[in-house]
């Protein structure tokens, strides 16, 4: 679906040798107002920001008209690439969104091998279902839980931690540095795991049942069968979807960091969004901040193209 | 299947005891954190601060609710949820499905450049700050539209829509031109009604997001208490606890009912929390199906 257009297909619209364009177009007039008002509003709110990249190359003061602002050139990246929060920013993004990637797609891929073992329709359903709430609700709510799972006083982690004696006191998990971005990819797989599994129990659904019924009668256990079989079977998809979500590295989200982190860990919590705010909008550095949105954006370009260029290099159909 | 059941292996049994103690340790772990909070905001705030509520309230009591209830600013904030979510679903659902049809024309002459500016925009983003300044000088800031404007047509619903339309019999459509319909009418009065499961579709996904949406709040709206809305509210109570200083969590309780003893941050946020999952909650089970149905629309479709 998200083949770049090129611009090829942009010349072969013009009929050749037909009726001329303008006649064409003022028959279609009824499908030119259907969609023409909308495509104003997208170029409005998706390409006039583009337009606000100038802003990086200047040293950007609100009130002053364009032509009166002082253009830096490329100082606002040199002060980027020599902040020290930017690679902080760099490495926290990063980790966050391996830690995510890695573990959310291989828990996902497990309940789905479990789910698909379940012969009681009951349960599976059920168990489904229960397992893909989470995904629908706010990452503001779900901060709110984890916060509470993991309080000094009554949470439920602490409270299981101490009476198996595995400590003595309650830690303030959300407190310690080094536990944030585990705590981050831990909620992810809480609130991801279950919708993540459908699009791997959709690929085990079309998995040829003859297969299996050889292997049973070859003598393999319903253990070799999913090592042998279901794993294979759904081996392209896991390499096509762990390829693609490697272009979104750089741009997932940031909401749960915002939302749980603190003074004590921000070191590592901050990631590209919480700096922008950080010195666009608090700050008011605005041309600086533009600069650290760009540089998302163009590495975030490259990431997602380098991504499907990989995936079609391996024979495989895109995904989204 | 009876002649599988006869044969239970030792293996098969281990099996389906791993599977079933996992799940069943998912489930609960899946449900704990919302039945908690449910019980903690059913118990007495001063009580659950003791620690050791779980799954069912010790002290029950109806007073968080009723001291949150007694906010104004909590009324305010739910009708802008609720109108958020309504206006930006009918507006988004409505406009999508209409570019679509003309997107799926294949006679359409702009078809291909107006699919391709929709396509591009899936790559390329503007960025915070560049975004921020274009709503302002739009004056979409201390605007509820900004709620609702900016995400009226994407890409990616755009193109579900375009998809389920082209898999639509092409004669319906031709024969409606026929008895001389024009595309208005044939968009309206046949593709239309015969598009209902994708719409149901995007109109729930579009509905979620906007009913858990804080982000544009926090960034554009924040100066105006009246244009709050529940995320946002509890976004602030969050917030508030993080920051771990003690004195807004105080205030905060302070306000909310005049003393400082009778209700905790922790019961505040349980309540709030409460009361901005439940109507997801109510209305998941019955719409599960078109909920996962979005994502095999979106998802397996080459």
């Amino acid at each position: 679906m998200n083949t770049p257009v090129t611009p090829r297909l942009m010349v072969e619209q013009i009929p050749i040798g037909k009726r001329p364009f303008w006649k064409t177009l003022r028959q279609q007039r009824v499908l030119l107002f259907m969609s023409v008002p909308f495509v104003i509003h997208v170029i409005i709110f998706k390409y006039v920001p583009i337009w606000g990249w100038t802003l990086a190359f200047q040293n950007y003061w609100p009130g002053k008209s364009f032509f009166d602002q002082v253009w830096v050139g490329f100082d606002n990246f040199k002060w980027l690439f020599r902040d020290p929060v930017f690679y902080q920013v760099l490495r926290n993004t990063l980790a966050m969104s391996i830690i995510q990637l890695v573990f959310g797609m291989v828990s996902s891929i497990v309940l789905a091998l479990l789910i698909n073992e379940v012969r009681l329709v009951f349960f599976k359903k059920s168990a489904q279902t229960i397992s893909y709430l989470p995904h629908f609700i706010s990452w503001v709510v779900a901060a709110n839980l984890v916060r509470d799972a993991l309080s000094t006083d009554g949470g439920i982690v602490n409270e299981l931690l101490m009476s198996l004696r595995i400590i003595k006191e309650p830690i303030m998990f959300l407190g310690i540095p080094k536990l944030f971005w585990w705590i981050i990819g831990a909620s992810h797989v809480w609130k991801e795991v279950g919708w993540g599994a459908i699009i791997y129990l959709a690929a085990i659904a079309s998995v040829d049942p003859n297969l299996y019924e050889a292997a049973t009668i070859d003598g393999a256990g319903r253990l070799r069968r999913i090592w042998h079989i279901t794993l294979p079977s759904i081996k392209p998809i896991i390499v096509i979807l762990l390829i693609m979500n490697m272009g979104y590295l750089l741009s997932s989200g940031f909401e749960q960091q915002y939302l749980l982190q603190n003074g004590r860990v921000i070191d590592y919590a901050r990631v590209f969004t919480i700096y922008e705010l950080d010195y666009g909008i608090k700050m008011m550095r605005y041309s600086f901040a533009t600069a650290v949105g760009i540089f998302r954006s163009v590495v975030s370009l490259v990431l997602v193209f380098g991504a499907n260029y990989l995936a079609k290099r391996m024979g495989q159909e895109r995904l989204l | 299947m009876k002649v599988r059941r006869m044969r239970l292996t030792k293996e098969d049994l281990i099996l389906d005891f791993v599977v079933y103690t996992t799940l069943i340790f998912l489930v609960i772990v899946t449900l704990y954190p919302f039945l908690n909070t449910l019980a903690v905001s059913f118990n007495d705030a001063l009580d659950s601060s003791k620690g050791g509520i779980h799954l069912w309230p010790r002290k029950f009591t109806l007073y968080n609710y009723r001291s949150l209830l007694t906010r104004h600013q909590i009324y305010n904030a739910a009708l802008i949820s609720v109108l958020r979510t309504v206006l930006s679903t009918f507006f988004c659902t409505f406009s999508t499905a209409m570019v679509a049809y003309t997107l799926s024309r294949k006679e359409f002459v702009l078809r291909k450049i107006i699919s391709f500016i929709y396509v591009l925009t899936m790559y390329i983003d503007g960025g915070l700050i560049p975004t921020y300044f274009l709503m302002r000088n739009l004056g979409l800031t201390n605007n509820f539209w900004v709620y609702v404007l900016p995400g009226l047509v994407t890409a990616f619903n755009l193109i579900v829509i375009r998809t389920y339309i082209n898999g639509l019999p092409e004669s319906l459509i031709e024969s409606a031109r026929m008895d001389g319909a024009g595309e208005f009418t044939i968009f309206a009065k046949i593709v239309l009604p015969l598009c209902k499961p994708v719409l149901a579709t995007i109109a729930l996904f579009v509905a979620v997001a906007n009913w858990n949406s804080w982000f544009d709040t926090f960034l554009y709206n924040s100066s105006n208490p009246k244009l709050s809305t529940l995320q946002y509210e509890l976004m602030k109570v969050l917030q508030s606890a993080n920051s771990m200083t003690g004195s807004l969590e105080q205030a905060l309780a302070q306000a909310a009912t005049g003393s400082v003893n009778t209700i905790t941050p922790r019961a505040i946020r349980a309540t709030m929390t409460v009361i901005v999952t439940v109507p997801i909650a109510v209305v998941y089970p019955f719409l599960q199906r078109y909920f996962v149905h979005g994502l095999t629309l979106g998802g397996l479709k080459e």
